[in-house]
């Protein structure tokens, strides 16, 4: 397959970046897009010149790495795929590609397509763990959990915080990933001690951060990965109601 | 109350007041809506509808003021979002496609200020009489003597020019653009979901929203049609 690929290149956080084009040869159908990326860095590092900066790890689907805008879609064209997943017979022969990076204020782009998602971390230092004493580990079903909340609480925890919700989003807020990472302890009896207060810092940690606000049109919803259903941001919305007005801090 | 101001100023508070405040203005366009409806029932149904309520005095004002707050409020809140989640994505995409979110409701900043724009057009017209104070100025002389403001003859003969009319009816569309998504999308705000109403809630926004297009726009459209017309006419 023979490609055009329109690419941002941007050298540093504070340097201009703009759209460069490629020509992607020689790839595979069976490639994943990372690996099409891959095979046009080598020919960019033959030809001397600096390779395509992107993030990826697992490339399995399930750390979350990997990010890019795939001709106006996070991830690209497929439902429910991250870009590692995504396979070049996705496309076809002489396609023109455009590759962007997630586009936030709360992102920081580091270098061309590898931006900077510890706001991320801020969020989750705030309040995305449960207060447990240590000490030898509870018995197994020690605490029963109903199965619809277990699943309910599963669905939620397959947040990879990759960010592309961040990314779809036109006001670029984070309300799907910080509803998740609620939704997931909230959902089960070992969340429920901490529960408003957890949902306020997080919530006023997610603000602090530069992220937007939702004006609910649900491009989280369909960018995501792991299709992390809209419910989740009802719950934290309901639950930011009650802590506002119930708690003291 | 610090903990108010920061409840109102986060992002889900804002939301939350957005969704109270733009609710209470939905609901207060449909009563309204009802109450137009007596110029189908004639002249002394509406004139009298209208002395109705301006015989109501300190009620009538207290109202007002509520409905004035609401709408600074609602209006505050929309332009300060609106600002902050433009700086959110300081470089735009060079290609990007929504596909799950609609046309109308990704301007509703835009809406909500032509609707903005409308509603001090229709003050000006109806209530302060800024403009066609002839028509506005028409009173209706009762048995015995007595005269009230004619409000009948002075809809009709506003109507009756075309491009009020249209003016009113076009208002009407970005109004419905703005409650079709805002009226399902308060639920989500408050945290009003069910796995059994979200199917009906899906509906409530683009239903509520064309019960007010259809039934505002009757009014202009019966009076341009002839189908309403001045007494004796
Ligand atoms: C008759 C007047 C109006 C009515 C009935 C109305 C109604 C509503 C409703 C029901 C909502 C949904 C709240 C939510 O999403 O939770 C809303 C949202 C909104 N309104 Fe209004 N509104 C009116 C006027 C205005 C005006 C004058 C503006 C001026 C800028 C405006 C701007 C907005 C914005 C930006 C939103 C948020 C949209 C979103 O969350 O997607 N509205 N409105
Ligand atoms: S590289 Fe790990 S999810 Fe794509």
């Amino acid at each position: 397959m023979k490609l055009k690929l329109h690419v941002w290149r941007q050298k540093g956080p504070y340097t201009p970046g703009e759209m460069v084009q490629y020509l992607a040869e020689g790839i595979n159908e069976h490639m994943s897009f990372l690996e099409m990326l891959d095979v046009v860095n080598e020919d960019l590092i033959s030809k001397g010149e600096e390779p395509i900066a992107f993030d990826s790890d697992c490339r399995e689907g399930i750390c979350g790495m990997c990010s890019m805008v795939i001709n106006g879609r996070p991830h690209g064209p497929d439902q429910g795929t991250t870009v590692c997943q995504l396979h070049m017979r996705r496309f076809r022969d002489g396609d023109t590609i455009y590759i962007e990076p997630w586009r936030a204020r709360a992102f920081p782009i580091i270098r061309d397509l590898v931006v900077d998602r510890s706001s991320f971390d801020k969020i989750m230092q705030a309040g995305g763990y449960v207060t447990a004493n240590c000490g030898s580990a509870p018995d197994a079903n020690a605490i029963p959990v109903a199965k619809e909340r277990a699943d309910a609480a599963f669905a939620a925890a397959a947040c990879i915080g990759c960010g592309a919700c961040v990314a779809a989003c036109p006001n670029g807020a984070a309300m799907l990933f910080t509803a998740a990472k609620l939704s997931h302890l909230h959902h089960l009896p070992q969340g429920q001690p901490e529960r408003l207060r957890r949902t306020q810092h997080m919530v006023n940690a997610m603000d602090a951060a530069g992220f937007g606000n939702c004006t609910n049109l649900y491009e989280c919803e369909a960018a995501c990965p792991k299709e992390i259903d809209r419910d989740v941001i009802a719950m934290m919305n309901r639950d930011y109601a009650k802590a506002s007005f119930s708690h003291r801090d | 109350m610090s903990w108010f101001s920061n409840y109102a100023r986060s992002s889900v508070g804002a939301k939350h007041i957005m969704a109270v405040t733009g609710l209470a203005l939905a609901l207060f366009v449909f009563v309204h809506m009802l109450g137009n409806f007596a110029v189908y029932a004639g002249q002394d149904a509406m004139n009298g509808y209208a002395e109705t309520l301006k015989s109501t005095g300190a009620f009538l004002w207290l109202a007002r003021l509520g409905l004035l707050a609401t709408v600074v409020i609602h209006i505050a809140a929309a332009v300060r979002l609106s600002v902050l989640n433009k700086a959110a994505r300081p470089e735009k995409y060079r290609m990007f496609k929504p596909i799950r979110s609609s046309f109308h409701a990704r301007v509703m900043p835009w809406t909500g200020l032509i609707v903005f724009a409308f509603i001090v057009y229709h003050l000006m017209h109806f209530t302060l009489g800024t403009f066609y104070y002839d028509y506005y100025s028409a009173v209706q002389e009762l048995p015995g003597g007595a005269t009230r403001h004619d409000v009948y003859s002075m809809v009709v003969q506003g109507f009756q020019i075309p491009a009020v009319a249209l003016s009113y009816v076009v208002a009407m569309v970005l109004l419905c653009f703005h409650l079709a998504h805002g009226m399902t999308s308060f639920f989500q705000s408050l945290g009003l979901n069910h796995p059994k109403y979200n199917a009906i809630i899906r509906y409530a926004g683009p239903v509520y929203a064309a019960i007010i297009l259809i039934g505002n726009s009757s009014i202009p459209i019966a009076i341009l049609a002839g189908a309403v017309d001045l007494p004796g006419a």
